[in-house]
């Protein structure tokens, strides 16, 4: 079980973020829930591309030929990248809302629809 | 919002290496681990540590927006064409006519471990030179948006 | 009672979680024939030592175009909302 490390980190930050998103009522942290997410969710596409033993995917130098999965950590990468995109959105959009309502709180803008 | 002189002399003499150690990580992103992606946000750190000590309005004087969304689309229109250059080329879309050429970045690499060559590997450092310049513009622009507004809002 | 459901949803949603570190074993990958391809050619085809910039930019070099025309347009939409306004330009809505 302890071996699964890098799994239960995965669990315990997805259910962080989780309860971010659903029990906090400022934005701000929502948003930043949804950023945990996107890290338990990264952790968990490298940490399944691990091989027993086996080094970086790079020839330069290289002390040996096993070698861990190179595709995940590619598709990382651009997962990386799209996350800090929509976050900068995300915070733009915070902004937006707080100099329309003067407020970033969720059950003051729910008030304010009805 | 401008911090002390100490801040303000430690960030400007730190800037420089920070982009050429980010250039670095962009020109070898064949051989050693890195790319286009680490290293222009090793670049926009430098550009976010400016930002903080200096206020964004002092370095909007210095560095119009323009021209930072102008080196974003520049990398995103070097990237596609470095794609096409494989139509030209006569194969197909993305494909690295460049490599084991002889031509730009077009030697042959050794099987196996070596000690790198940085004349290799075809398109892909050209690619990475790209993204690298997209990355740059468009974490640049999107922290001086961010905190030029905060600080005209007066949040 | 609306606490309550929140609880039980997460308790369901941990309990589903947690078969992951149960039934996967780490650093044991179940499927490895495409990246051994990968590893085994990359020196070939790509012509670069690093097989992690050739899977990028190479053999999936369409995710890397795609997510550069997104990253694109998230910093066209941050320009958007929270530019200045020009003189005489007001907010519609106001």
């Amino acid at each position: 079980m302890l071996a699964n490390l890098p799994y239960i980190v995965v669990v315990v930050l997805f259910l962080i973020g989780l309860a971010t998103i659903v029990l906090k009522r400022n934005l701000i942290k929502i948003f930043l829930g949804i950023v945990i997410l996107e890290s338990a969710v990264n952790l968990f596409i490298v940490s399944l591309g691990y091989r027993e033993g086996g080094i970086a995917p790079i020839y330069t130098n290289a002390p040996g030929t096993l070698m861990v999965l190179p595709t995940p950590q590619a598709l990382t990468l651009t997962s990386i990248v799209i996350g800090v995109a929509t976050s900068a959105l995300l915070l733009s959009f915070a902004i937006v809302i707080w100099k329309k309502y003067g407020s970033i709180e969720i059950g003051f803008l729910r008030r304010l629809k009805e | 919002m401008r911090m002390s002189k100490i801040v303000r002399t430690g960030a400007s003499i730190l800037y420089p290496f920070i982009v050429i150690f980010g250039l670095y990580v962009i020109m070898h992103g064949h051989l050693t681990p890195g790319g286009g992606f680490q290293g222009g946000a090793v670049i926009a750190t430098g550009a976010a540590l400016l930002l903080v000590a200096f206020s964004a309005g002092e370095i909007s004087g210095m560095v119009r927006k323009s021209t930072l969304m102008g080196q974003e689309t520049l990398g995103l229109l070097l990237f596609i064409g470095a794609g096409i250059l494989g139509l030209i080329m006569g194969a197909p879309f993305f494909a690295n006519v460049l490599a084991n050429s002889g031509l730009l970045f077009g030697q042959a690499v050794l099987p196996g471990p070596n000690p790198g060559e940085l004349n290799t590997a075809g398109v892909l450092p050209i690619m990475n030179i790209a993204v690298g310049v997209e990355v740059w513009g468009g974490l640049a622009i999107v922290v001086m948006y961010l905190l030029s507004t905060i600080e005209r809002e007066g949040a | 009672m609306k606490r309550v459901l929140v609880a039980a949803i997460f308790l369901v949603w941990a309990a589903m979680l947690c078969t992951i570190p149960l039934f996967l074993s780490f650093g044991d990958p179940a499927a490895t024939d495409m990246d051994t391809y990968f590893i085994g050619r990359g020196q070939a085809d790509a012509a670069a030592n690093n097989i992690v910039t050739s899977v990028v930019f190479d053999f999936r070099g369409f995710d890397t175009l795609g997510e550069s025309v997104v990253l694109f347009t998230a910093v066209t939409g941050v320009a958007l909302m929270v530019r200045e306004k020009r003189k005489g330009e007001e907010h519609e809505d106001e």
